[in-house]
């Protein structure tokens, strides 16, 4: 696919998917961080970016849809600009995770898979991030915030709101790179 | 930055770099960087196998198979080409070692993956991280460009006539992944779901060649195991057992996180000494010394237990992937159950119906019972159902959930029984859970 004339993608992430399907040995291996990448960009796996992947891979839209359903970072719909991920598990659990959810649930007013009405944040509920002796800890998009205590939610909330509406926001990773911000808090 | 913690009784190896920038090529050469590579790309293939078997190192991933052994198997002569994967998918619940050692130390990982790939004679490498780790792999993938430049990867690596290339990837969420046959198929661009075995990685792995899976703790000690010599490195441990290993303390401590530890580390004293006793003064109740699908143990029953994959194993639990969870005397272990089960019943890929019905039944059980409506059967069909997923699955995360679910029941019957005749859960705290 000539990435500068039809794709849905900025010209640097179809630039990037050109490259991606030239590295492998094999094309189809570009496709679960492809779908990932496109999402960050585009924010869901819409039909235009299955059937663009699915192009630019080789495969059918049902072959793509087949593999995506499987990924638990994949969803079909929007989420909230910036996506809140609380770990319920044991070592977040055992240090008040589920004080944490209870708290962001009360400030947004969302619950599990929630989205403000503004569309700015969304709220999930999962599974070990790979944070436990940090614990509890959760992920904004792909920002980690470590150690939290129910009181330190309403400062996290302002401080991505503030940040919502402006371009390099940080809502993506490669927005974040160019700010320079570090990805614990 | 997750928060670095450090104890007298550590023995620094692995995490000897963290904390000094080493992520930066430069320091990481200053350090001692990428000279075990240069060192074994002299030596050749045999001797470092050799070497990895005479360290005792044993795979950090959770199983503890040794890793010399495991590179052996590799054919020498083989049609398909050979890969070398590095496992970075890090989900076991409790389990946060690799994180660090990315974002610390990512160069070790580079050079412990070419170690590999010379020591099987493969020319490529991959190396996984779970898609919630963009950061680190960004440093990663920051580290491999480095390494590139310097003409520590490519064509001619370290100058010499042999090529070595890494390719880095993001996985998209998923716990069964981090299974090598499932992260083989994820690595194809399909959904994570296992292979039977045999045939093994070793000879029919990723695309059909054969391939080596380590987890990234394993391959970040490589280098470590070459630079001090496998006898030295073997020293450090256990019989059977070499080296340290990175010990996540989380939970109801004082001082949780990742301390690098001798293997056969007294499990009593890390929890006392090392990470500073139960939070608040409390009673230890319980710890699950391995991550989440490893058996529960009682604080009676870790007295004079040294840490290594043999002695766990002996206690009737494992050592798993060294994510030592402690439970004090304020929790509640049906909902401790339940929220392990709950985990499993989401990752499992649904595959096997003793694990996709199972785990599904066995959390719902889990609920009811934790929300008072509990009956005394229950307790035994939750026996009956954990023992049927047993041994019966294709993978092991069938085992993974069954066997957790099994030690809480043997183990703290007594406090099932207690959530009996509609009496509420004496450290009830959350409506969420009994509402599912
Ligand atoms: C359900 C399941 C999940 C696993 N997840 C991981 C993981 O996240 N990281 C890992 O290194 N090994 C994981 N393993 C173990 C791997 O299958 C494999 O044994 C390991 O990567 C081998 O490396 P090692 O020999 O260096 O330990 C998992 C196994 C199962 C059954
Ligand atoms: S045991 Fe569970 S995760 Fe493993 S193959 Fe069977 S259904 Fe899938
Ligand atoms: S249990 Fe919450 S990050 Fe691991």
């Amino acid at each position: 696919m000539s990435s500068e004339t039809m794709s849905i993608f900025s010209p640097r992430l179809a630039a990037r998917f050109d490259a991606l399907v030239a590295k492998y040995p094999v094309k189809r291996s570009a496709l679960v961080p492809m779908l990932l990448y496109a999402q960050d960009e585009i924010g869901y796996l819409s039909d235009a970016v299955i059937a663009e992947v699915a192009e630019r891979i080789g495969i059918t839209e049902l072959d793509v849809r087949n593999v995506a359903t499987y990924y638990s970072m994949l969803r079909f719909k929007p989420a909230g600009k910036y996506n809140i991920q609380v770990c319920t598990n044991i070592s977040c659990m055992l240090r008040g995770g589920y004080d944490i959810l209870d708290r962001f649930q009360k400030e947004l007013g969302v619950g599990h898979k929630g989205i403000t009405s503004d569309g700015v944040f969304s709220l999930e509920e999962v599974e070990c991030i790979g944070a436990c002796c940090w614990a509890p800890a959760i992920q904004v998009n792909y920002d980690f915030h470590d150690e939290l205590k129910p009181e330190l939610v309403p400062g996290i909330l302002e401080g991505y709101r503030a940040k919502a509406g402006f371009p390099g926001d940080g809502s993506t990773s490669l927005g974040r790179k160019a700010e320079g911000k570090a990805p614990h808090a | 930055m997750p928060r670095l913690v450090s104890h007298p009784d550590e023995v620094k190896i692995v995490t000897r770099r963290f904390g000094q920038g080493a992520a930066n090529i430069d320091r990481y050469l200053e350090l001692g960087g990428y000279q075990s590579a240069k060192k074994c790309l002299e030596q050749g293939p045999d001797w470092i196998i050799n070497e990895m078997k005479a360290s005792n190192l044993r795979g950090r991933g959770g199983a503890g198979f040794a890793t010399g052994m495991k590179w052996s198997f590799v054919p020498k002569q083989s049609p398909k080409p050979k890969y070398v994967l590095v496992n970075g998918d890090e989900s076991e619940p409790g389990t946060c070692k690799d994180h660090l050692i990315f974002l610390h130390d990512p160069h070790s990982v580079i050079e412990g993956t070419i170690i590999a790939g010379l020591a099987i004679g493969s020319k490529l490498g991959f190396i996984y991280l779970r898609g919630e780790y963009r950061y680190l792999l960004e440093i990663v993938e920051k580290a491999v460009a480095d390494a590139y430049a310097r003409g520590f990867l490519g064509k001619n690596i370290f100058g010499s006539e042999t090529e070595f290339q890494i390719i880095t990837q993001s996985g998209a969420g998923a716990y069964e992944v981090g299974e090598e046959s499932a992260l083989m198929e994820s690595l194809e661009g399909k959904r994570g779901v296992p292979r039977i075995k045999p045939p093994f990685p070793a000879v029919v792995g990723l695309y059909g060649g054969p391939t080596i899976i380590n987890n990234a703790e394993t391959i970040a000690t490589v280098p470590h195991v070459i630079a001090m010599g496998a006898e030295s490195y073997a020293a450090v441990g256990t019989p059977r057992n070499g080296g340290t290993r990175l010990f996540g303390i989380s939970g109801h401590v004082e001082r949780p996180g990742v301390y690098e530890l001798p293997m056969g580390y007294n499990l009593k004293k890390m929890i006392y000494d090392v990470a500073g006793g139960v939070r608040g003064g409390r009673k230890l109740k319980a710890v699950v010394p391995g991550g989440s699908s490893t058996p529960v143990l009682l604080p009676e029953e870790i007295e004079n237990l040294g840490m290594d994959f043999d002695q766990v194993g002996k206690a009737g639990s494992m050592l798993g992937s060294g994510g030592v969870v402690v439970i004090d005397d304020q929790t509640c272990i049906v909902e401790f159950a339940l929220r392990t089960i709950s985990f499993y019943q989401h990752e499992s890929c649904g595959w096997c119906i003793p694990c996709r019905e199972g785990t599904d039944w066995l959390k719902k059980t889990f609920t009811r019972f934790h929300a008072g409506f509990g009956t005394a059967s229950d307790i035994d069909n939750i026996q009956h159902i954990a023992q049927n997923i047993l041994g019966r699955t294709f993978c092991p995360l069938g085992d993974a959930a069954a066997m957790p679910t099994l030690g809480f029941i043997k183990k703290f019957r007594k406090e099932f029984e207690d959530h009996l005749n509609g009496k509420p859960c004496p450290y009830a705290r959350h409506e969420e859970l009994a509402a599912v």
